[in-house]
């Protein structure tokens, strides 16, 4: 009897690539899903049941479902970019100085002149005054 | 940034990438806010926000962080995030405006 497909292991595997492959174009845009990556979590975690379900009926029942080699290599895949988005979101996004150097609430900003990207020159102290309050965003840039 | 507008507050962006690639960022992402460039970082050194060799070369860029300046000049609030994916909601900027400089 031709043994039958075993359908979970690549739905498993689909939902863990999703996983990382939706983090920075989805949900890395949102606050809501970027700061804690909980959808991507939860599709690890889908992911991880399906790919654990067709293993265990690949090895439990062989005669019945395929998968047993290819089973244990796509979950072995999954196990590899679950650990690298966990690097990425615990260890790389951490990797920044600490802020002892930074410049502290109650003292004033140093001003500065700096060229916008359209030429004009922007200065903080025009800036200021004509505004109530100015935010300054620090970007990594290298985009 | 109609909140922004309504109780006057200016926002404007630094960081070390050249004129020419902030206006890549700022035409493709259609920022209203001035995107400035500091390509030797002199500015963020000043402002004790370098993070030497943190660029994907080796060179030195801004740590991410807010700061909010009242119209004396004076820092009223800054955060200065520990993750480089957690920035500031704009709601905490405004609540921070809010409690420290007022409506």
């Amino acid at each position: 009897m031709k043994r039958r497909h075993n359908i979970l292991l690549w739905a498993g595997f689909v939902l863990v690539l999703l996983a990382v492959g939706t983090y920075i174009p989805i949900f890395a845009v949102y606050a809501a899903t970027r700061d804690v990556p909980w959808v991507n979590y939860l599709l690890f975690a889908a992911g991880g049941v399906l790919l654990v379900l067709g293993l265990r009926r690949a090895f439990g029942q062989p005669k019945l479902y395929r998968g047993k080699v290819l089973g244990s290599i796509l979950a072995g895949l999954s196990v590899l970019l679950f650990a690298l988005f966990c690097f990425v979101i615990f260890y790389i996004s951490k990797a920044i100085p600490a802020s002892e150097t930074a410049v502290r609430v109650g003292q004033s900003a140093p001003d500065f002149t700096l060229a916008n990207w359209d030429g004009k020159q922007v200065s903080l102290s025009d800036a200021v005054q004509n505004n109530r309050a100015v935010v300054l965003i620090f970007y990594r840039g290298y985009w | 940034m109609n909140d922004f507008n309504q109780r006057h507050i200016e926002i404007a962006a630094i960081s070390v990438d050249s004129t020419e690639n902030s206006r890549k960022l700022s035409q493709a992402k259609g920022y209203t806010f001035p995107v400035l460039s500091d390509p030797n970082a002199d500015v963020i050194r000043r402002y004790g926000l370098l993070h030497p060799k943190g660029g994907e070369d080796g060179q030195d860029i801004a740590r991410p962080a807010e700061i909010l300046i009242d119209a004396t000049g004076t820092i009223r609030w800054e955060n200065l995030t520990d993750d480089l994916r957690v920035r500031a909601r704009p709601g905490q900027v405004l609540e921070a405006f809010d409690s420290s400089i007022g409506k």
